[in-house]
């Protein structure tokens, strides 16, 4: 088990820079996920702390050693791949094995090492089986086996849920917690799937087009989030974001039109007379009565989902286009309008040109 | 395409049947002479049933030896045509297969330059570059012998084409889960790549073989001595007896042996060959 020291790391392909220097610390056993849209550059950082891929610039340390110019078997790493990666004429005792016979374990501690393995993972009954007679879950299992023989000192997954239909993503995602808990590896796990990271992480970083926007808590980055993206990212539906205007005396969020949203005495945005972008999550809105209300909704459709209901609608005087979740079932009628109020406390401000907080 | 007019099927199994029956007849006729003696083999029509003689010509071609001079048993000449076979398949595979990983595995200078260079030779097969590797052998000392049956037939660029191709279609993950596992390149490329390959190995190992088998101009040319003679060269070498009339049964018989190993050989491999050349899953 060890810390991972990621500092100021950036990868060039030719000349074309796809992370831009990336800072973070990794603490020990704790479980952190990188999450991003496709093609951000998660991979390519995990290849890096893999020893897939050369480091452009920076160092990654692993457990105090700084292991740059060190062989991927070397790291004392171990790597689920996205599409497991099992080594398809081998049975799964072999795959599991194979890592362990090339370090010359005795053949009774690997088979020990082995076995303890998939009493784990709950495959004892599949050992002399080929990959290809496993289903997609049985692969995964068997690809984190091969990881955990080898008792090393970080795991990293690069996306291995994604192959695997829906419900049996949540299964294995609650499987992983467990792993996890038992065991206590310091992991690194590369999703695009905001749920699964925020199910999953201790922490999370949030990785847009080669840089970290923003790195902490899944709490602290839905509730404080620090830039627009990451707000936008994190949460589904996503946060409405409006356009408006700070009044000239700091109370009031102008909206385009004749809307405005109070911001009470206790928020306090320092951004008098200035443009910005404000967000909202969808819960947060709730029902008002109409005078109480800070604008009204015109209804397009309406999902029922279960456990809520999700209305999606636009302002009344401007068209902006906004989602609304309100919990249990409610009874929409398509023709009247929605009033709709908006705790202060909930508004979040974001610069117009360069996205971060304010 | 499932079509289920009766027209359909009565027609595509007609054209299988033909198809059948223009391989099949040939071969029949082969078996036909084969067991006939020599003097009904000289007479018109030629028969369409098998005759008795079937043993007594197969005891002849193993034993006393056919051709002109009867002094080339078919049991040596097939054993020539075995080894040459087995030596080109087996040697060939070989190449390629180290040729096929250094250019889909490794960076190395001019690998581009290499690979169209080896791509080029599939314009210069034996028969287009006859005389100056004639030469070639010659002077190595190796006529009247296996190697230079073999060797010049060996280097070839298909073979790496097509573990070239086998190698892309490996995912990448595998070579980093190995890598990850602690597996050298050569370790990668015994433990993993070749298993993983094993049903192109077994395509190209039947065509080759029956390449192997076939040849016919290259031994004619490098082989003077009768020890070294091979089945296809000797079925030939039988045909031009210049005095006596061809003996027709024996041909037959011998050309009858010659078709076995490669049948053998394509019966033997037959699941891994279609899945060789069919399968697109690693
Ligand atoms: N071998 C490569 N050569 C050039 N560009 C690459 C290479 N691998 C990845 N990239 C680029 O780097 C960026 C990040 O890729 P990747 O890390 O795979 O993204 P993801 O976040 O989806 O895992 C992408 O824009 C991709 O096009
Ligand atoms: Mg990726």
């Amino acid at each position: 088990m060890a810390r991972v020291l990621i500092e100021n790391v950036t990868k060039s392909y030719g000349k074309t820079e796809v992370i831009h220097g990336i800072d973070t610390v990794i603490e020990d056993g704790e479980f952190i996920v990188i999450v991003g849209p496709s093609g951000c550059g998660k991979s390519t950082l995990l290849r890096m702390i893999a020893g897939l891929e050369e480091i452009s610039s920076g160092t990654i340390s692993i457990g105090e050693r700084v292991v740059n110019d060190l062989e991927p078997k070397d790291r004392d790493i171990a790597m689920v791949f996205q599409n497991y990666a099992l080594y398809p004429h081998m049975t799964v005792f072999k795959n599991m094995a194979y890592g362990l016979k090339l370090r010359n374990f005795s053949k009774n501690d690997i088979k020990q090492r082995v076995d303890q393995a998939a009493k784990l993972l709950q495959l004892e009954d599949l050992l002399e089986r080929k990959p290809r007679q496993l289903s997609g879950g049985q692969r995964q299992r068997v690809a984190m086996g091969r990881c955990i023989v080898r008792e090393p000192k970080v795991f990293l997954f690069d996306e291995p849920l994604s192959n695997l239909d829906a419900k049996l993503r949540v299964q294995m995602r609650l499987e992983l917690r467990n792993l996890h808990k038992r065991l206590k590896v310091t992991s690194i796990y590369v999703t695009h799937d905001q749920v699964e990271a925020m199910t999953l992480g201790d922490r999370l970083v949030v990785i847009n087009d080669g840089y970290a926007e923003q790195i902490g808590s899944p709490i602290d980055l839905y509730e404080r989030p620090a830039t627009k993206f990451v707000a936008g990212f994190l949460g589904s539906p996503s946060m409405n974001f409006i356009d408006a205007r700070i009044s000239a005396d700091g109370r009031m969020a102008e909206l385009p039109g004749t809307f405005s949203l109070a911001l009470g005495s206790d928020v306090t945005v320092g951004q008098e007379g200035r443009a910005v972008t404000i967000g909202i999550r969808p819960e947060h809105f709730s029902l008002a009565e109409e005078e109480q209300s800070a604008f009204s909704l015109k209804i397009d459709h309406a999902e029922f989902h279960g456990a809520d209901t999700i209305i999606y609608g636009r302002i009344a005087d401007n068209d902006r286009l906004l989602t609304v979740r309100l919990p249990h079932r409610h009874e929409i009628n398509l023709e009247k309008h929605l009033f709709l109020a908006v705790a202060p406390e909930h508004i979040h401000f974001f610069d117009q040109k360069t996205g971060k907080r304010i | 395409m499932i079509e289920k007019r009766p027209f359909i099927t009565w027609f595509s199994h007609a054209v299988l049947l033909l198809g059948v029956a223009l391989v099949a007849f040939p071969i029949w006729i082969t078996f036909v002479g084969a067991s006939h003696d020599a003097v009904r083999m000289t007479q018109v029509p030629l028969p369409l049933l098998p005759g008795d003689q079937f043993f007594v010509n197969l005891k002849a071609a193993f034993v006393q030896g056919v051709g002109n001079a009867k002094e080339q048993s078919v049991g040596l000449m097939m054993f020539n045509s075995l080894i040459m076979a087995m030596m080109i398949a087996v040697g060939k595979i070989t190449i390629s297969l180290l040729s096929a990983f250094a250019i889909v595995y490794f960076r190395f200078p001019f690998r581009m330059m290499f690979f169209w260079m080896i791509f080029i030779t599939l314009m210069l097969p034996v028969e287009v570059r006859i005389l100056p590797t004639f030469e070639v052998v010659a002077n190595l000392g190796m006529l009247n012998n296996y190697w230079g049956l073999t060797v010049p037939l060996i280097a070839s660029a298909t073979a790496t084409f097509m573990f070239r191709q086998a190698f892309l279609t490996v995912p990448d993950e595998l070579l980093e889960a190995a890598r990850i596992d602690g597996a050298g390149p050569m370790r990668f490329f015994k433990d993993i790549l070749l298993p993983v390959s094993r049903t192109n190995i077994a395509a190209l190992f039947v065509i080759l073989f029956i390449y192997g088998w076939n040849q016919y101009l290259w031994p004619l040319l490098i082989t003077t001595d009768k020890s070294m003679y091979t089945i296809v060269m000797g079925i030939k070498q039988m045909l031009e007896a210049a005095e006596e009339a061809p003996e027709w049964h024996l041909i037959m018989m011998t050309t009858l042996l010659a078709m076995i190993p490669p049948v053998w050989v394509v019966i033997g491999m037959q699941k891994l060959f279609i899945k060789g050349l069919t399968e697109t899953e690693k």
